[in-house]
């Protein structure tokens, strides 16, 4: 038969009934203050990491939670811990201790993903 | 034979607003008449189980409007809707379905709300899907202390849809019915509460946490609770082989689309002009924007009308909450005694 060079796309659409949850369940265990994250991105806002290499704490929260872990151990290396993301969260969320909590799970879990 | 009623004012509407302007004035020592289209009094909080953002329970403030009623100068009658309302030199006419005609000096239109019809949005699956339920209907559950999904049984998942009828074009309301994102939260805490197990999804535009303790109470939803928030609107729900729903939405804060599958989907419907409210408005020519009563002045006189006698409070002007309007009630009480002792 002829190759007309057509395919089926992978489908972006995230099913969140399968999404893996367990990661994320171990975190807010370990670091309640994350349950309570409005997603505003001041966090985002004020990251001096951001503006050199586009870290996004709340876009790797999300990921986490989410179940997106491909790419989110290389995402965490970017941050430098600096900690000016914990005083701007206007809901005192411990964004520092998120970071150090999510970065020791993907090590633990997924020793694959992780490469610092 | 015709039945001639005189008072001082006629109160249309027995919910929070009729019966809290009608109960002050009554006290002031006027001669008020109150009617209530319904057989009982209470209006929309008939429908509910507790109010937030404190979980008073409805039937408690229905309790009070009982014992508030019996005032002397007061006289309720249920069952008998206000047909007409017109001007006559100084007073105002008003006749209701039962041939009984009202004369009074003032008229006061508490005609409230009514709940969005849900089988607008056709793509929600209102009425089609068992398991698509609106908020009034899960007050309901609440109120039986029982709550099932599509299949009958108890649910593991449970989403809840913000803005319903509000703040959509495609159903001619642009405009924010108020209450709704607070009840959404107030939702989540008391499925939490009856089933801790469940998984609890809120879908929103944006929450509105406009009232006094909402910011804390949504806070402590997420916090205490672990109700979940996520922002995007979902645009259609589907049944699936299970009988159960599952829903398509984007997660705009993740800019992906994401898709669910649910056991009951809650639609918070948003609030609307009654059928009495856009009715007297029209006959009156007070109608304003979407049906609602306009005031004459916004800032400067919100009770008031174009026309000198006839005052407006509650929840036919616009959307309100409980406070608001219990306040907009009492508000219109001075703007009445003013006129009626010609201090305007």
């Amino acid at each position: 038969m002829k190759n007309f060079g057509f395919k089926i796309s992978a489908s972006r659409q995230l099913d969140m009934d399968t999404i893996q949850s367990d990661l994320y369940e171990k975190l807010i265990q370990l670091e309640p203050t994350a349950k309570r994250c409005l997603m505003c991105g001041a966090c985002a806002a004020t990251c001096t990491a951001a503006e050199i290499n586009g870290f996004n704490f709340r876009y790797c929260h999300l990921l986490m939670k989410r179940g997106i872990l491909d790419n989110l151990a290389k995402e965490l290396s970017k941050c430098m811990l600096c900690g000016k993301c914990y005083m701007v969260c206007p809901r005192e969320i411990n964004t520092r201790s998120i970071i150090l909590k999510m970065k020791a799970l993907m090590t633990e879990t997924t020793p694959k993903h992780y490469s610092l | 034979m015709e039945k001639i009623i005189y008072t001082d004012i006629a109160v249309i509407g027995a919910g929070p607003t009729g019966i809290v302007a009608a109960y002050n004035l009554a006290r002031l020592g006027y001669k008020v008449s109150l009617f209530e289209k319904e057989e009982s009094l209470g209006g929309n909080i008939l429908k509910t189980y507790k109010l937030f953002p404190n979980f008073q329970s409805s039937n408690e403030l229905l309790q009070l409007f009982g014992e508030m009623i019996v005032v002397n100068n007061l006289s309720l009658q249920t069952g008998v809707t206000v047909t007409n309302i017109r001007k006559d030199n100084n007073h105002w006419i008003s006749t209701t379905n039962k041939g009984e005609t009202i004369v009074s000096k003032a008229v006061l239109m508490a005609t409230g709300f009514k709940p969005f019809d849900a089988h607008y949005k056709e793509e929600y699956g209102y009425g089609i899907y068992n398991g698509v339920i609106t908020s009034l209907e899960f007050e309901k559950m609440l109120k039986c202390g029982e709550i099932y999904g599509s299949n009958g049984i108890t649910p593991e998942k449970i989403a809840i849809l913000n803005c319903v009828g509000s703040r959509d074009a495609k159903v001619g309301n642009n405009y924010c019915s108020r209450v709704c994102c607070i009840n959404a939260v107030k939702f989540g805490i008391e499925i939490k509460e009856i089933l801790p197990k469940a998984e609890v999804y809120c879908f929103y535009m944006d929450l509105r946490m406009t009232g006094q303790f909402y910011e804390e109470l949504y806070r402590k939803s997420q916090q205490e609770y672990g109700v979940n928030y996520i922002r995007g609107k979902i645009s259609e729900a589907s049944q699936t082989a299970d009988n159960r729903i599952q829903l398509k939405a984007e997660d705009t804060l993740l800019r992906l689309p994401i898709k669910m599958t649910v056991d009951l989907l809650i639609l918070m419907i948003g609030i609307e002009a009654s059928e009495s409210t856009k009715e007297l408005s029209a006959q009156t020519g007070i109608m304003g924007e979407y049906g609602f009563a306009k005031s004459h002045s916004l800032l400067k006189a919100d009770n008031h009308t174009i026309h000198p006698g006839l005052f407006i409070a509650g929840t036919c002007k616009r959307p309100f909450t409980y406070p608001e309007t219990v306040a907009d009630a009492r508000a219109a009480v001075v703007e009445i005694q003013h006129y009626l002792e010609n201090k305007t």
